[in-house]
């Protein structure tokens, strides 16, 4: 297998144009977390004419509402939750200057669609794998709406956190050309 | 008649839910291991390695192996000649309660409509039946919403048959894609009503991974019907590759001659159950 790509973020359009659906990264540097409730709540301040509490510019946002963190630790287990479930706030978010998702799961049309016209990224990490994400997490704080709990925003400090280029900037999905290379059926 | 205390169900689903979340049972680690071993796409190898150095960490260091610890649900059976000294329901519920704080597991259930989280994980789903005998047996079950979400039901027209069937449950799976985090489990009810099959379907999802169907028609379906759908090549997390599904369990019950449910319930690979006996 080919080495992973390292990539930091915030993400720029020269890193961003490098990553090929199907390539293995390792992202290091600040991401966001937010997952159904807060996706709604930034969308009802953009529809209200309100400042969102952070700037998208370059940001990559991280689905994942983690387990609460034992006492003394930086976050419990944290691997990705369904992307498609944020399809439908997603786009706007790019024209915001989102950079880079997250998450687990297919995404739809728009969402493809947007990723290719604003430069953007698509990411999964493997679902289910909590625990060894986890490590990767070296701070974690929250920045908004800690009433939400799980759901709340968390800036995240991470090192060489694992993930696999799902959606390019040419419009390669991994998940049609993977699929089509191992399907023995109509 | 024999006692069996409320207060001891309580303090066993306590630890029971911390140990499913933590602990894979090794009927599911070991499928998942022997999938690692066949599986031809480098990239399905990849997340099949990182799927069993997560669940070694987790149950290493107490970790919940899924950030999603779930939604708790239970089957409970209760020989008949066991007298409870209280709720029942009561007592799983503070179980449940008690487990997911004191396990650091998170809180994933809310209203319906208004989405307001219910802070405790409660009220937990569950089904109970009277047997013979003098115990009381818990499975629990944690269901994430990832691979809860992508299943279905479907009042098939007799006519439809057993072609009917299959077509549906690899429909239904091919839809679903990667999203509920493959290698999948498939629990596959067929007949009974419209709940009936939805409960059978989720009670095939508890019975270990590896052990044959009873039942040779039943047997040779799954068999059948776990071909077609790694045909599909959905392979893990949907990344292409050979192992979309590590098993196919049917259970089936009697239905009405005018109808044909089935319902299609799908585990993730973090296939959680336990069970203990009281």
């Amino acid at each position: 297998m080919t080495e992973a790509i390292r990539i930091s973020a915030p993400l720029d359009d020269a890193a961003i144009e490098k990553l090929r659906a199907g390539d293995r990264v390792l992202i290091s540097g600040v991401m966001y977390t937010a997952r159904d409730a807060a996706h709604k709540r930034l969308i009802e301040l953009l529809n209200a004419g309100k400042e969102l509490p952070l700037d998208l510019k370059g940001q990559i946002i991280y689905y994942v509402g983690p387990t609460p963190e034992k006492p003394g630790e930086v976050i419990g287990s944290a691997g990705p939750t369904t992307s498609g479930r944020m399809d439908a706030y997603t786009p706007r978010l790019i024209e915001l200057g989102l950079k880079g998702m997250v998450g687990k799961g297919a995404r739809n049309k728009e969402v493809r669609d947007s990723i290719i016209a604003h430069k953007a990224v698509y990411m999964a990490a493997v679902g289910g794998a909590a625990a060894l994400i986890r490590r990767s997490i070296k701070k974690a704080e929250i920045i908004a709406y800690e009433d939400l709990g799980p759901e709340a925003i968390r800036r995240l400090e991470v090192v060489d956190f694992p993930a696999i280029v799902v959606n390019d900037v040419y419009g390669g999905d991994l998940f049609l050309q993977g699929v089509e290379k191992f399907r023995r059926v109509s | 008649m024999k006692q069996v205390s409320v207060k001891d169900i309580t303090k066993k689903v306590r630890d029971l839910c911390i140990s499913a979340a933590c602990d894979l049972e090794p009927d599911v680690a070991s499928a998942i291991r022997s999938a690692l071993d066949k599986e031809e796409s480098v990239l399905g190898k990849e997340v099949l390695s990182q799927i069993v150095e997560n669940f070694e960490i987790a149950g290493r260091e107490h970790l919940p192996m899924c950030q999603d610890t779930g939604i708790s649900v239970f089957f409970v059976e209760i020989g008949r000649e066991v007298l409870l000294d209280g709720s029942l329901e009561d007592a799983i519920n503070e179980g449940v309660r008690q487990g997911y704080k004191e396990g650091y597991l998170r809180k994933s259930v809310c209203h319906p409509l208004k989405r307001v989280n219910t802070g405790d994980n409660t009220p937990a789903i569950i089904h109970t039946s009277i047997v013979e005998g003098g115990k009381v047996k818990i499975k629990i079950a944690p269901k994430g919403a990832g691979s809860e979400n992508m299943s279905r039901l479907k009042m098939l027209k007799p006519a439809e048959g057993v072609e009917g069937i299959k077509a549906f449950v690899v429909e239904t799976v091919k839809d679903a894609g990667g999203n509920p985090c493959p290698p999948i489990v498939l629990g596959v009810g067929i007949g009974g009503s419209f709940e009936k099959c939805a409960i059978l379907a989720k009670k095939a999802l508890l019975r270990p991974i590896g052990t044959q169907n009873p039942d040779s028609d039943l047997n040779s379906l799954e068999q059948e019907l776990l071909g077609k759908i790694n045909d599909l090549g959905i392979g893990p997390m949907g990344f292409g590759g050979r192992t979309t599904a590590l098993a196919v369990h049917i259970e089936a019950s009697p239905c009405h001659i005018a109808s044909l449910p089935v319902a299609v319930n799908i585990q993730c690979h973090a296939g959680r159950h336990k069970e203990i006996e009281i």
